[in-house]
């Protein structure tokens, strides 16, 4: 299946993907009303130490914790995906507590939310990575280790 | 076909039903559910008197899990014993489950102390089942002045469930501070304001000695007037029927890591049974939905004939009040490291170079790494701990750690 992977070597740290991601997922046809000048949620975020930056998405794990361990039965995984039923969660965060990647956190509405691979949205691929200007971040098979 | 017994219908054994089916598709199983439901999200009760969980959406599966899964279920009854040597589990209508392999899924029971005057009080309830929150539900419907006993989890959620419905939440407790069993003096302190701020009233080393009807008279000398009464004193593990049938047993059912207990083709797994706890190295009951799931399907492959292990359990807890988050998990032993922040505080135990326990209030973004560090004995020499403390980032990390964590499957 097909994963979000980053190179960190390629990174700029210009937080271009935050941008696309929550564009992508709002629903909304221009960018500019849909980010302006307000707070965004993103389900990808930069994070870094002095010159190195990288970007941080929900791994979607062949066994994943978050799955078993929400308290709602609000997330899981569906032919390799990790989604999540945003109408069933209570915003415990349990899930934050036990994802060892920090990939989920609240949106707007304090219900969580997490990278779905852009394949529920009108992208259709993930945004963050074909908006990365330096190709740092990509989507493609990788073999699992044995 | 080997036939497959579950007791108890509860996360545990959702988890062990997957596991089985994960490696039997075909051998029947059989879940005896006490209680007249499918399996539910118990943590969410509290939501749904709070009116944020819809009970439509409270079931821990789609509905089609046990048709999808090939369950018989067996509502509303008990199992009343387990014969080891004939290997059947007797319900309480006589009939004699005959099992190949069966799994203790039992959960745990309210413990009611025996206070004086009890059965004077004529509106009492505890907190536990959905038929317990569909009660005190009904019991609200008018506005009430309400005393919980018990300021541990199940009794603060309930208050929380309860206070946008009530007149006023009275919480006492025996122990000096609130959430006393996840929580240090700091931390009981900061919650118990929070909750002091949106209402609660807290009679803390004080407890009831007697009831009468709708008074109690507390040790310290008081007197206290209520409608409704919850009694969240704390919860024991339904670990009878391994006990009788010469089982081993402590607080729980004890197993190992494969969820096996002492009795042959017997596993328990969830609030019922008591594993190893890495973060301190004893037998532990970790009544929490991570854990009843994991052992719950750890209990279900072996019990097919996979070979599955769970050895890195540990107590943990992410509980919200009124908007204010604390988590916390592992053991508060050895050196201390507390960060202040302007919107919170963390504290993290360190011993023997591992990270053994942390307590966060109102600072839990990515949690989850300080998580992992605790199951996974990270060490912390690897690690630059002192920007962990501040950040939860894996910026933290090597650069190699980052590159399996980001560049792998994992």
């Amino acid at each position: 299946m097909k994963r979000i992977y980053v190179k960190e070597e390629w990174c700029l740290g210009c937080h271009l993907c935050e941008y696309n991601c929550a564009f992508a997922n709002s629903g909304q046809k221009d960018m500019a009303t849909a980010l302006k000048g307000k707070p965004i949620y993103p389900r990808i975020h930069i994070e870094g130490k002095d010159a190195v930056t990288y970007a941080v998405s929900c791994r979607h794990c062949a066994d994943p914790l978050c799955v078993k361990s929400c308290i709602a039965g609000a997330i899981a995984r569906t032919d390799g995906v990790v989604t999540i039923d945003r109408s069933r969660c209570v915003g415990c965060l349990t899930c934050v507590l036990v994802c060892p990647y920090g990939a989920l956190a609240p949106g707007e509405d304090g219900a969580m939310q997490k990278c779905e691979l852009c394949l529920q949205n009108a992208c259709g691929a993930p945004a963050c990575v074909a908006g990365c200007p330096n190709g740092a971040i990509v989507f493609e098979e990788r073999e699992a280790e044995a | 076909m080997k036939r497959y017994v579950i007791i108890g219908n509860g996360v545990a054994a959702a988890g062990c039903i997957e596991g089985v089916r994960s490696v039997d598709p075909e051998g029947p199983i059989t879940v005896v559910s006490a209680e007249p439901r499918p399996a539910y999200c118990r943590p969410l009760i509290s939501y749904y008197l709070e009116g944020k969980a819809a009970p439509e959406k409270m079931n821990y599966r789609p509905d089609d899990f046990y048709d999808r899964t090939g369950c018989r279920v067996l509502y509303g009854k008990k199992a009343v014993s387990i014969n080891p040597a004939a290997k059947t589990v007797t319900l309480d209508d006589g009939e004699a489950l005959p099992y190949d392999a069966l799994c203790m899924a039992a959960g745990s029971a309210p413990f009611v102390p025996p206070f004086e005057g009890l059965d004077t009080v004529p509106e009492k309830y505890t907190f536990m089942t959905m038929d317990d929150a569909l009660a005190l539900e009904q019991a609200t419907e008018t506005p009430k002045d309400v005393l919980i006993v018990g300021a541990g989890l199940i009794g603060l959620k309930c208050a929380e469930g309860l206070s946008g419905r009530v007149k006023s939440i009275t919480v006492c407790d025996l122990a000096d501070r609130v959430l006393s069993s996840i929580l240090d003096e700091d931390g009981a302190k900061t919650v118990q304001t929070h909750l002091e701020q949106h209402g609660l009233r807290f009679l803390l080393g004080d407890t009831v000695v007697r009831f009468d009807g709708r008074t109690a008279h507390m040790k310290n000398g008081g007197t206290l007037s209520f409608d409704v009464l919850v009694l969240a004193v704390g919860v024991k593990p339904n670990a009878a029927l391994v006990k009788d049938a010469g089982g081993e047993v402590g607080r729980g059912i004890a197993v190992n890591e494969r969820m096996e207990t002492s009795l042959p083709d017997v596993y328990a797994a969830g609030d019922c049974a008591e594993g190893e706890d890495l973060s301190c190295g004893r037998r532990r009951v970790l009544a929490i939905m991570p854990n009843a799931c994991l052992q719950g399907r750890t209990a279900g492959v072996n019990m097919a004939g996979g070979n599955a292990s769970f050895q890195n359990a540990i107590p943990m807890n992410a509980i919200g009040f009124f908007g204010l988050h604390v988590m916390t998990a592992g053991s508060y032993t050895g050196e201390v490291f507390a960060e202040i922040t302007e919107t919170g505080s963390k504290k993290f135990f360190t011993q023997d170079g591992l990270l053994k326990g942390f307590i966060l209030i109102g600072e839990t973004q990515r949690a989850g790494l300080y998580t992992a560090l605790i199951r996974n004995r990270t060490p912390l020499a690897d690690i630059d701990f002192a920007l962990l403390r501040q950040t939860a980032t894996s910026a933290a990390f090597s650069a190699s750690a980052r590159a399996d964590m980001f560049g792998k499957v994992v």
